[in-house]
């Protein structure tokens, strides 16, 4: 180990996942991972000044109407309106506040508004399915969109994706990064879907749908969804910055 | 208070360029700061296809090895956005402007990198570091750790206008990619 005038610095360290938590790289299932997934093993990386620390995105990188999906062209768009809303929380249950959110997602019939998607579904011109929030003091965020559409894809015969939202999040620190999607309660189409699958563990995977939340619906305006994003807790104690992982 | 399960990782699929570049994502700091590098790369598959559809994430220190961050114990050092961001084009290609982070307490100068695309269920996490610094490699704890052999892919080469990183998802060459 070396040592340096400012060694000892007194760090926070971020809790490992459970096994099982995450897809493992290698997923036969989705065939998009076979030429893509490194085969060495990963090399354990320790949280240090680079990893305790991380980019801390704010609000100036938002548009009036970034929060509000149905309100981005002249017209709205079709499909059935919903708010999307949760809290970004770390793994003890702490919000954590003011941090970037960031989502895009298919139209109300499941096409994206992508040069290579070109499934035979309209495009919705009045709908980019593109979205940004800030989480407030308590970790909230609120989105008003409209329900993706399933879309298939040619992962394996008749492939469908179930209706889902790509959510981009990056918490407080290096490790909390995460990107997931969100799906929607009761899909028939979860059985057949290598990626909502790769997932290992039942429970966690249980955590990537929303909740229908009548509490939130507005009546005569828009059904409610809730999901909460879940990110890595940290150790207890602290460790100093030279200490190595066990 | 009761632990929560994190929630599982999910590919950014081949639609990523829809919601996660920005127009400034490349630049992590202005045209003509003094100093400034341009850090380009090729991301690669498994059989040696440029993939078009992936975007790279860099975090790093300032030339001063410090952050704009309250978890650096050190103290915030504020101004410096340190982070970029961009999508990789129809070459596979990708280009961070940046300048070069300082040294840390016990580390080398280097940048945290974060790739996604479609096929890869999580992000994959690499770091580069400079040619400029061999003797401080050396030193560094995380390089170290690292399998002498492949330590090369994490160290970038030398270009006109700055840097190139390559990551090689599988295969021969295969960048050295850490468990964060
Ligand atoms: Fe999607």
């Amino acid at each position: 180990m070396t040592t340096s005038a400012e060694s000892g610095l007194i760090l926070p360290r971020y809790r490992r996942d459970p096994e099982g938590t995450h897809p493992p790289l290698d997923s036969p299932g989705y065939k998009s991972t076979s030429l893509r997934h490194p085969k060495q093993p990963l090399v354990l990386l320790p949280h240090k000044l680079t990893e305790v620390t991380g980019p801390l995105l704010g609000p100036g990188r938002l548009g009036e109407l970034d929060h509000d999906l149905t309100r981005q062209h002249p017209e709205e768009p079709q499909g059935q309106r919903i708010i999307v809303h949760g809290r970004l929380l770390d793994g003890d249950g702490r919000p954590v506040p003011h941090s970037l959110v960031e989502i895009w997602q298919a139209n109300a019939g499941g096409r994206y508004k992508h040069v290579w998607d070109n499934w035979p579904c309209p495009v919705d011109p009045n709908f980019d399915g593109v979205g940004r929030t800030i989480t407030d003091n308590e970790g909230r965020y609120e989105f008003v969109t409209i329900k993706p559409g399933a879309y298939p894809w040619k992962n394996h015969d008749n492939a469908w994706r179930p209706a889902h939202i790509h959510f981009s999040v990056f918490g407080r620190a290096f490790p909390q990064r995460l990107v997931t999607q969100m799906y929607f309660p009761d899909d028939p189409l979860f059985s057949q879907d290598p990626i909502f699958n790769s997932v290992p563990d039942e429970k966690a995977r249980q955590r990537m749908i929303s909740r229908f939340d009548l509490g939130r619906t507005v009546p005569e305006w828009a059904l409610a969804f809730e999901f909460d994003i879940v990110l890595r807790g940290r150790e207890a104690t602290p460790f100093e910055n030279e200490e190595e992982d066990a | 208070m009761s632990r929560l399960g994190s929630t599982p990782s999910q590919t950014v699929g081949p639609y990523l360029s829809l919601g996660l570049p920005w127009p400034d994502g490349p630049a992590v700091v202005e045209d003509g700061t003094p100093g400034a590098v341009w850090i380009r790369g090729t991301i690669i598959d498994g059989a040696g296809t440029p993939v078009p559809d992936a975007l790279v994430e860099t975090w790093q220190a300032d030339p001063n090895g410090r952050f704009d961050h309250p978890d650096d114990p050190r103290g915030a050092q504020p101004g410096f956005r340190g982070f970029g961001r961009c999508p990789t084009d129809d070459n596979g290609e990708y280009a961070i402007r940046t300048v070069l982070p300082g040294a840390l307490p016990d580390e080398a100068p280097h940048i945290d990198v974060s790739v996604f695309a479609r096929g890869l269920l999580h992000r994959v996490v690499t770091r580069v570091y400079f040619p400029d610094h061999a003797d401080a490699h050396a030193d560094d704890p995380v390089l170290a750790a690292v399998p002498e052999e492949r330590r090369h892919t994490l160290i970038a080469t030398r270009t006109e206008d700055g840097y190139r990183f390559d990551v090689r998802l599988q295969g021969a060459g295969e960048t050295v990619f850490f468990d964060v």
